[in-house]
């Protein structure tokens, strides 16, 4: 009896000191993460404009958005384009960048830097000046193509245009991944590249069993972010959007994003459109939390993958 | 766990969290109790950005302030409404009182909300007969449902700008009055240049800036919603007629495809390099500012003002026009109602104040007294836009608790309509029609 006594307030103060450790993280978990959460599934089964009190109204937010609302499905269509499309061309045009950079033997600094620095350009004066090269009466890239005898696309004045260009404006982009795949590609071990020739094993061959699985964790990296960023994708198209449509501002006219046809459209900027300009944050809920299970369902699928790859490797 | 103690859990944290976050919740205040005698300072938001602009507002502001030694007033400007949205909704010391917004449409938002108060019981309190001060239009687009929460603050009017040169070179001696002419006169002031343009008529498309479907229903007299509240676009024949003429005359002009990418190589609505500045387009349907801003671009030609044509069954009607503008409120939240009404009214409603404003940025009155106030300067060009704003036929579009989303979804059929994905109109407006009546309920 007399010994427990010790053990126990040991134990508790053990307690008490790892519960202390770990408070910061819990507290800003709690403040940060799970209050927002919570928050945004309470509001989004109610009728909340921001100043009035938030009534109760059920499923009516949910069912609105999936029935009722035409600009869901469009963006939900475009969002997955951008996630399917935009990051897997990111990622391999990243990656090609990355491989013919390490294998320049002179002015390797001057190709890095050329392939970098577009990355660092903020992303609405890179929409404008693209929407400028692409302008399609006016744009130097249509009058190179018209020069060449080629068709003239309408970029970002053609729905069937408008997400190409926009994966064209994020290739631009690619520096920090072509930095990424570079340092992975450093790393990997010559010895087994010198042992694969002696074996016979030809270019691709070297790349598919002694390249890939060894960056696979890397390329894994690229593609889980590269699907957080497209799931987040919203100055970008906004702006090529609005500028392609002529609306820049001005006179108070409303906007309502997507242009043209709604292919620009994504679905932060529902989140955006619903909640801050048209006062309905129960509906942006909804939608928030629908790109929330489209993340989480992503990068579960990605990082099973992942485990597949890094196995493959080993 | 069992079912039903999972349920009772469940139902538990679902009360906590609606509690948590409804006492995370502002609220406006109710009544307004402050002292207008009382020293303070008002914050006032506003969305004008050029420097006359702003230099216009401070001048204004410095006659409020000298006749109210008491209240001081800071101002910012250039102010969009996402901003201020915000600001009104987070509240706080640094959120404005008072608030002026150019964009019409939200104000069925902002009264259906409460963001702005309701300036009924201040205009009864100083005795003002909102009837007597402000035209019957811009009363109606200013309130939603009797809850007056805001006034008008300078208004514009829409109609025809055009290059007098160019149709001397065409032949056509006076601007076109009904919409037949307007087709003939567009088509023949258009000049290809390969397969695009050198110059066209008019921009017919939709997104070409100011020429936007509410615009041109207003020349059909269209009615938005009929007496039961209900979205009245399959209902009321203008505006199958409108999108039918506005499709003819873009299939005339070239056709949507060919003019979109013509529209393209425009400069910005709001820079010295606007089509019409810079010759590539004629006619432009713009507001009363289109004319000045010209001028001051410098442009070579001659210019001259019209109303926009109507219908050839309305030649009668010629004359009338859209109209809109700003608006001007207070916010809910503020703690200053009453002294913020006292710079509200003086700027709404003092006609010295409203005409030195409309004077300096060329913007139309939006009292009676001061549209026929003899201070007012007025030019030919001008002229032209007063009349379209005093006409008795010029409309407006309706506030409705969802703001402006209505006026989206019938512009999004519309461009449905000028690109030719739609082959049934009635089919298509009676579709857009429940599409309106279910945002118009949810938002209520």
């Amino acid at each position: 009896m007399t010994g427990a006594h010790p053990l126990r307030s040991k134990r508790r103060r053990s307690a008490l000191r790892t519960a202390a450790f770990l408070s910061p993280w819990l507290i800003g978990f709690a403040v940060f993460f799970l209050y927002p959460l919570l928050s945004t599934v309470y509001f989004s089964f109610t009728r909340y404009d921001g100043f009035r009190q938030p009534a109760f109204n059920g499923l009516d937010n949910w069912s609105y958005v999936f029935t009722d609302y035409p600009l869901f499905w469009p963006a939900m269509r475009n969002t997955l384009w951008l996630v399917l499309v935009m990051v897997t061309c990111r990622v391999a045009f990243g990656l090609g960048i990355g491989l013919l950079i390490t294998k320049i033997k002179t002015g390797t600094g001057v190709f890095r830097t050329l392939f970098y620095l577009p990355y660092l350009a903020p992303p609405v004066a890179a929409t404008l000046a693209f929407v400028f090269l692409l302008n399609p009466g006016t744009g130097p890239v249509n009058t190179l193509l018209d020069a060449v005898g080629l068709p003239t696309p309408g970029w970002f004045t053609d729905a069937d245009w408008s997400k190409p260009a926009l994966t064209a404006l994020a290739l631009w982009g690619v520096g920090d991944l072509m930095v990424i795949f570079m340092a992975a590609l450093l790393d990997v071990p010559k010895e087994q590249y010198e042992a694969a020739e002696l074996d016979g094993a030809g270019a691709w061959a070297r790349f598919r069993h002694i390249t890939l699985p060894n960056i696979s964790p890397i390329i894994m990296f690229a593609v889980v972010t590269g699907v957080i960023q497209a799931m987040q994708y919203y100055a970008q198209p906004l702006v090529a959007g609005k500028v392609a449509a002529g609306v820049i501002g001005g006179s108070g006219q409303q906007f309502e994003p997507g242009y043209p046809d709604k292919s620009t459209l994504t679905l932060p900027q529902l989140v955006y459109n619903l909640g801050f300009q048209r006062f309905d944050y129960g509906t942006a809920c909804v939608v928030a939390l629908v790109l929330f299970a489209l993340s989480m369902a992503f990068t579960a699928l990605l990082m099973r993958r992942r485990g597949g790859l890094i196995g493959a490797g080993e | 766990m069992p079912r039903t103690g999972r349920l009772t859990t469940a139902t538990a944290v679902l009360a906590a969290i609606s509690a948590l976050a409804t006492a995370c919740t502002g609220q406006g205040a109710d009544t307004a109790s402050d002292d207008p005698k009382a020293d303070v300072t008002l914050n006032f938001w506003h969305g004008w950005s050029a420097p006359s602009e702003a230099k216009a507002i401070e001048e204004n502001i410095a006659r409020f302030e000298k006749a109210h030694p008491n209240i001081k007033v800071q101002v910012t400007g250039n102010m969009t409404d996402d901003k201020i949205n915000q600001a009104l909704r987070a509240g706080g010391d640094k959120a404005p009182d008072v608030v002026s917004s150019f964009t019409t449409d939200s104000v069925g938002k902002f009264c259906n909300s409460r963001a702005f108060a309701d300036l009924n019981p201040f205009l009864a309190k100083s005795g003002v007969d909102k009837t007597k001060v402000f035209p019957k239009t811009l009363l109606e687009y200013t309130q939603f449902d009797g809850n007056q929460c805001t006034l008008p603050l300078l208004h514009d009017a829409y109609g025809l700008v055009y290059n007098k040169t160019a149709f001397a070179a065409a032949g056509i001696t006076e601007p076109p009055k009904t919409w037949s002419r307007f087709t003939e006169v567009a088509q023949k002031l258009t000049k290809l240049k390969g397969d695009s343009y050198e110059q066209v008529g008019l921009m017919p498309t939709f997104h070409g800036y100011e020429t936007k479907p509410t615009r041109l229903a207003a020349q059909w007299g269209a009615t938005y919603f009929g007496a039961d509240g209900k979205s009245n676009l399959a209902g009321d024949p203008a505006f199958a007629k409108m999108l039918t003429a506005q499709k003819d005359l873009v299939d005339k002009l070239g056709g949507y495809e060919k003019l979109e990418r013509f529209r393209n190589t425009f400069g910005d609505e709001w820079s010295a390099e606007h089509p019409f500045h810079t010759g590539q387009v004629a006619m432009q349907i713009d507001g009363e500012w289109r004319a000045s801003m010209a001028k001051e671009a410098g442009v070579p030609f001659e210019i001259g003002t019209a109303p926009l044509p109507v219908p050839d069954e309305q030649a009668a009607d010629y004359g009338k026009g859209y109209v809109a503008g700003t608006i001007m409120g207070i916010a809910s939240g503020s703690k200053k109602q009453n002294a913020a009404w006292e710079l509200v009214k003086y700027m709404t409603t003092d006609t010295e104040a409203v005409v030195a404003f409309a004077n300096a940025i060329h913007n139309v009155p939006s009292t009676l007294a001061a549209l026929e106030s003899p201070n007012l300067q007025v030019t030919p060009e001008f002229k032209t836009f007063l009349d379209i704003a005093r006409h008795p036929k010029s409309s407006s579009t309706p506030a409705k608790a969802d703001g402006g989303t209505y006026q989206l979804t019938f512009e999004d059929f519309a461009y449905g309509v000028e690109k030719g994905d739609v082959t049934d109109i009635p089919a298509g407006l009676a579709k857009t029609d429940q599409q309106i009546d279910t945002d118009i309920a949810k938002a209520k």
